[in-house]
């Protein structure tokens, strides 16, 4: 469904993202992970055409939308959140979603219904009538998810929707992205949250220094040396396993 | 009940003019007038968070458009008029391709729309077409076909009724899909883009109705003065009273203008009153820019959503 082709991102001296490639299937969850700084966020807003790559190609369901503006890849039908998340503080939840809904309908009823559908989804639903800026993180990581859900994507890129939050949160929205995927959205997500990508995720991928380094399932990069030394240091696989 | 309230007001605005003396009915079609293009400011500087200090250009664009047309061209007012909005529509879209392009935002943008009211000054200030800084006069000839009336209360009517309309594309705002994707951008920019918002098309299109609606404005002050120089249709006052309004009553509301426009214009007339009353103050001019300053402070401070987020917790659109 996805496909990043050698995909390259530098600011200036810096190489954020170098040649990085990655494939997402209809129907799958897959994990990007790696450590701080590793270009995660910036090779998702390459892929969402918030940055313009330096050289690569990506292609959404066998189109070619490398270079293209965000709104032309939402309709192409791939859409992102915010790590950070981003709501539009001074309007109610509901009004929130209907941006997104808005996407596939003029409708002001029919926005306001899906968008109704959506925050149920979510489990937003009592929370509605709230301003954005009223929200907990939690509240608000499921309000980024629930804008973008809105949109109907047939693939979703979320950063972090976990980051900050308590385990019974996290469990919760475990709970909530499986039923998006059986609803029949591919998702493909950031995540620091080991614990979230190895239940959630089918594969992974483990980007350092801007390079993909290991693909494979959430067991076999637990094993990965190179995945271990790239968290804690040079050598650390070797001493581990001593 | 609300609508009740609206119903009342209406009525009251129509009968207000028959009953109070000229000069009290000149100062309502002033009100009206002012919450007209102080709406067309809120458009893209309240609701769509697209803040402008140099509004005057497009009123000042309205203005040179019709008189010119008028008095050089020998066009009818009337058909002069959507001359006039179509070009203050086109240039408020010229100003947001070259800004947005530019990646301007914020008081990068404010600033840029000040320089360009700016030279339109200078320009019709040097200009022939414009007859420089001498301005144009409307040759008077009191018919209704003119655009002009014997019996001022038409005048107060018709801002009344451009200040209607004004409400309404408001409103509209408050339940389109439109309106919603220019509150997204003001809330937050990246956001919008994510949601598939084409941010740069909406932020044109606004301008382009705030600049069209500005013009209007711009013609029909030309209309009741048959006068305008370049420091009349280009100069900062008018940027500022539009923004000014807008604030006091409450950016991205619909009754926003209004209630801000009622609001200077009372004060104008009360500093005026005071003025005459107590000579003292004769020396303290202009004494309602003091008031005004005054006012713009405290609710700034206190009030940042002005006036309107008094009368309940009116729904930011």
């Amino acid at each position: 469904m996805l496909e990043v082709r050698e995909l390259s991102k530098a600011f200036g001296g810096l190489k954020a993202v170098d040649q990085a490639s990655l494939d997402v299937r209809a129907g799958e969850i897959v994990g990007l992970i790696g450590p701080n700084g590793a270009g995660k966020t910036t090779l998702f807003a390459t892929i969402a055409g918030f940055h313009k790559p330096d050289a690569g190609r990506i292609s959404l369901q066998g189109h070619d939308i490398t270079g293209m503006a965000p709104h032309r890849i939402c309709a192409a039908g791939m859409v992102r959140t915010f790590q950070i998340t981003q709501p539009f503080a001074r309007i109610s939840v509901r009004e929130n979603i209907m941006v997104g809904a808005y996407f596939r309908t003029a409708d002001r009823h029919e926005a306001a219904s899906l968008a109704e559908a959506v925050a149920n989804q979510v489990g937003m639903g009592d929370q509605l009538d709230r301003p954005g800026s009223d929200l907990t993180v939690a509240g608000r990581k499921r309000l980024e998810l629930a804008r973008a859900l809105a949109t109907r994507p047939a693939l979703l890129l979320l950063d972090e929707v976990m980051a900050g939050l308590n385990p019974t949160e996290i469990a919760e929205i475990v709970q909530v992205i499986r039923e998006v995927r059986r609803a029949g959205v591919t998702i493909l997500l950031i995540e620091h949250v080991m614990q979230a990508v190895t239940s959630l995720a089918e594969r992974v991928y483990v980007l350092n220094q801007g390079r993909m380094i290991a693909e494979g399932t959430p067991a076999a990069i637990a094993e990965n040396p190179e995945v271990v030394e790239a968290y804690l240091g040079h050598g650390a696989a070797r001493v581990l396993r001593a | 009940m609300r609508h009740l309230a609206l119903a009342a007001a209406l009525l009251a605005a129509v009968v207000y003019p028959l009953l109070v003396p000229n000069y009290l009915a000149t100062v309502g079609m002033l009100m009206f007038f002012t919450a007209f293009i102080g709406q067309s400011w809120n458009i893209s500087g309240g609701f769509a968070g697209q803040t402008s200090f140099g509004h005057a250009a497009f009123f000042g664009v309205g203005a040179y458009t019709s008189t010119i047309l008028q008095v050089t061209y020998g066009w009818n007012p009337w058909l002069a008029w959507p001359a006039a909005m179509a070009m203050g529509g086109l240039v408020g879209a010229g100003i947001a391709v070259l800004s947005f392009r530019a990646g301007l935002r914020g008081s990068y943008f404010a600033l840029i729309t000040l320089a360009f009211a700016e030279v339109f000054r200078i320009a019709a200030n040097s200009a022939s077409i414009t007859r420089g800084g001498l301005g144009m006069l409307i040759k008077a000839d009191q018919r209704p076909i003119n655009f002009q009336f014997k019996d001022q209360i038409w005048i107060y009517y018709l801002a009344f009724a451009l200040c209607l309309v004004s409400l309404l594309i408001a409103w509209w705002l408050t339940r389109s899909r439109f309106g919603a994707r220019l509150v997204a951008i003001r809330e937050n920019e990246d956001a919008a883009r994510a949601l598939g918002i084409d941010v740069f098309t909406e932020k044109v299109k606004v301008l382009a109705l705030s600049g069209a609606m500005c013009a209007a404005g711009g013609t029909f002050y030309a209309q009741k003065y048959l006068y305008i120089d370049p420091n009349i249709a280009f100069g900062i006052d008018k940027s500022v009273e539009m923004l000014l309004v807008t604030m006091v009553g409450g950016a991205g509301t619909i009754f926003g203008p209004l209630i801000g426009s009622i609001a200077l214009t009372t004060i104008n007339e009360l500093t005026r009153a005071a003025a005459s009353v107590f000579p003292a103050l004769k020396n303290v001019q202009p004494l309602s820019l003091i008031v005004y300053g005054a006012m713009l402070v405290l609710i700034v401070a206190r009030l940042p959503d002005g006036f309107a987020s008094l009368l309940g917790r009116r729904r930011h659109a």
